[in-house]
């Protein structure tokens, strides 16, 4: 909402019923509801006497100075912390440090406690704890209150997430509520020296364009951060940090959104995001049986199979291995396109790879352009032998 | 919802968000300079919108009711509008002013929301996943929050049963059956369904000044100047580039036996293989 009432704070003295000039604030049950007449012009924000009416517009002009501390939101999976989460503490140790103030990991669910030493084993200062039997994993409407609350009650200047499927379903809503910016699926995150503001770099435009943002008056400033990216500190076993445990307040509109059933059969696992060495392919590989080519090169490396957009709808890959702009944006150590042109599509999700070797048989497609090794020629004779290659040098060990 | 307690019916009241994009299909890289060659780029309804449109249009054959486009663009988008009437929504508002320009993605969502609430009752809000030029997936959560309703993001199954929505989701490690109920925001991906084609005859229709097409301002649906547009956005651009391709790009040559072994080499002076 642009305007809204803090229903804790609301003393129910009715000030603001009046004080609308467009008749959109009733009381019920003793308390403010503003209805959708509301144009947030903010009349009824001045008028409170408890500050229980906030508004966005009041959030853009926060004062800034007010705001302290880089908070990381940390994220678990089937009970696990996820490894993005520890990259986004090696990112934010660094913001915190540029600042000159503290890193701080939140961690939120329903049984999180546990992971506050490895919060601060890989640099927070401090670890805010949220637990409750609502704060179910990926549930969106219950952590973006929890979060939300704690950053309106502590105001952080910075919070990051990651740019994991849930955390750019989160991060919105937590930035809708409290009124600030969001920059998505960062891929550099720095201090402006001067003005001491998040300067947040993220590609857009399938990765053809880079783009810095910033956010100068508004507080926290938030990002997610493309998972991969970032580099996680080496663990100092015995770091300490202070853990403060935070009060919860779900609601019971919180669990409007129930699970029903996860049918996980469904899908093979593929988290693309986290393999080390992908093998891709495109148009070039041809058929279902040239992807056989690729899997085998894949379980000589210890690999991913993954491939484009074409790939995948003629049907030679599942669509949950798709790499690019409407696929998944991966990082991995090595990436080996065989048989792909490197479409703006494509690229915007493996030109982060670290190392990339191409294969193509045009010396003018795109892909060499981002390619660290060029392989010129027809993968149907080049895979074939850097298999064998690959073979032989395993029983060399 | 609309609901017949005598025929059991209930009627959907739908509302789908349509972005209008270049296609960045098009958009070539200038090899020489590593910039993009935007001239001569056609406007596109955005890819997951049309799947957007294609699941309202859907739930409404099977329930009744009515689809509403809604679109904030410059006064082009239009198109993409009747583009949505042609493939069957029965209306359509633009959001077009140049207050609005300049908006990321708080002010969008504001503005959004602003109209949906002005249209009044709805019962489902669908949008695209992401949008192709700016890519952020961002603005459905958005909405979303503004509207104060549940949200199942990257739905590709959606059903309304005894005013419930059943939807499944893609996970990244299944797929996940949820419920929850109306009203709610979904988004879809292309996974969702087929976008059907505009219907020739209702998209020349669509052309006709009395065609169910609104064209609002701020003050149409109440906006506050100070949160629409590049005012009401906290997200500043300080600057953008293009990507060094600093990169030295190794070529191998010979035949393909000696480029694997030579390709194997610098895997392992890489500590990758
Ligand atoms: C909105 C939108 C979203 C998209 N999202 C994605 C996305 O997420 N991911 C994605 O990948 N694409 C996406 N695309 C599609 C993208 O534009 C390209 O069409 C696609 O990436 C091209 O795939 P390709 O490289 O496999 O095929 P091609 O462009 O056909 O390239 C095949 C290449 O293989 C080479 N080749 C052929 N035979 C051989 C051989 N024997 N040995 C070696 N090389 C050979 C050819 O020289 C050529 O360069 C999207 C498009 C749109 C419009
Ligand atoms: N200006 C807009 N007008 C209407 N719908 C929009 C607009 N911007 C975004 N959307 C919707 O929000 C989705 C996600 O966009 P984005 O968050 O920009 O990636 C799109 O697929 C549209 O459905």
């Amino acid at each position: 909402m642009a305007v809204w009432v803090e229903k804790d704070d609301c003393a129910g003295c009715e000030t603001c019923v009046e004080a609308c000039p467009l008749g959109a604030i009733s009381m019920r049950d003793g308390l403010a509801i503003i209805d959708e007449k509301c144009n947030s012009c903010g009349a009824c924000v001045e008028s409170c006497s408890t500050g229980a009416i906030k508004s966005d517009a009041a959030a853009a002009k926060a004062d800034t100075s007010q705001y302290r501390d880089v908070w990381i939101v940390a994220e678990t999976r089937h009970g696990r912390v996820r490894p993005c989460t520890l990259e986004l503490l090696g990112c934010g140790r660094g913001l915190a440090n540029a600042l000159d103030q503290r890193l701080c990991a939140v961690l939120a669910g329903k049984e999180v406690k546990g992971f506050a030493a490895d919060m601060a084993e890989h640099g927070a200062d401090v670890v805010y704890v949220m637990e409750d039997a609502g704060l179910e994993e990926g549930r969106t409407l219950p952590h973006a209150r929890a979060i939300t609350d704690a950053a309106r009650e502590k105001k952080p200047a910075v919070v990051l997430f990651s740019a994991t499927p849930f955390g750019r379903e989160l991060a919105p809503r937590v930035s809708r509520r409290l009124g600030t910016g969001l920059t998505a699926d960062c891929t550099e995150l720095g201090i402006d020296g001067a003005t001491k503001n998040l300067l947040q770099t993220r590609p857009a435009w399938g990765g053809n364009l880079m783009a810095t943002i910033y956010s100068p008056d508004s507080r926290p400033q938030m990002s997610t951060v493309r998972p991969g990216v970032m580099k996680a500190l080496p663990r100092e076993p015995g770091r300490k940090a202070d853990i403060v445990g935070l009060k919860v307040n779900l609601k019971a509109e919180d669990a409007r959104l129930q699970v029903v059933e996860l049918k996980k059969g469904l899908r093979k696992k593929v988290d693309l995001t986290e393999a080390k060495i992908i093998v891709s392919g495109g148009n070039g590989v041809g058929s279902k049986e040239g992807f056989k080519l690729l899997e085998e090169l894949a379980a000589v490396l210890g690999a991913e199979v993954a491939g484009t957009r074409i790939a995948v709808e003629e049907g030679w890959i599942t669509a949950d291995r798709q790499v690019g702009q409407t696929g998944q944006s991966v990082c991995p150590d090595l990436y080996i396109a065989c048989g792909i042109s490197g479409a703006i599509q494509h690229r915007s999700g493996m030109a982060g790879a670290k190392t990339i070797v191409a294969i193509n048989t045009d010396p003018n497609a795109p892909i060499f352009q981002i390619a660290d090794i060029a392989v010129n020629a027809d993968l149907f004779k080049v895979v074939p032998e850097l298999i064998a290659a690959l073979r032989a040098r395993g029983d060399e060990c | 919802m609309y609901r017949d307690a005598r025929l059991g019916v209930a009627e959907l009241d739908v509302i789908v968000l349509v972005k209008q994009v270049p296609n960045t299909a098009e958009v070539k890289i200038d090899p020489r300079t590593g910039t993009l060659m935007r001239e001569g780029v056609e406007s596109i309804i955005n890819p997951d919108d049309l799947h957007a449109l294609e699941a309202g249009l859907r739930l409404r054959e099977s329930h009744g009711g009515r689809v509403t486009a809604v679109s904030m663009g410059p006064p082009q988008a239009m198109d993409a509008l009747r583009e949505a009437l042609g493939m069957g929504a029965d209306a359509a508002v633009l959001l077009t002013d140049r207050a609005f320009a300049g908006a990321d993605t708080l002010a969008t969502s504001y503005t959004l929301g602003k109209c949906i609430r002005k249209l009044g009752r709805f019962d489902l809000v669908v949008a695209g996943h992401q949008a192709i030029d700016g890519d952020t997936a961002q603005i459905g959560p958005q909405v979303a929050e503004y509207l104060d309703v549940p949200q199942v993001i990257r739905a590709t199954r959606l059903e309304v049963r005894d005013g419930e929505l059943h939807a499944e989701r893609t996970h990244e490690d299944g797929v996940e059956a949820v419920r929850c109920a109306l009203p709610a925001l979904v988004t879809v991906t292309r996974e969702a369904n087929k976008p059907r084609y505009p219907y020739i005859p209702r998209l020349m229709a669509a052309f006709d000044p009395n065609a169910p097409i609104k064209t609002w301002g701020p003050k149409d649906i109440g906006a506050d100047e100070r949160l629409i547009g590049l005012k009401g956005s906290p997200t500043q651009v300080q600057k953008t580039f293009t990507p060094k391709l600093e990169k030295k790009v190794e070529k191998l040559s010979g035949q393909p036996a000696e480029m694997a072994r030579a390709l194997v080499g610098r895997l392992k002076e890489r500590r990758l293989a």
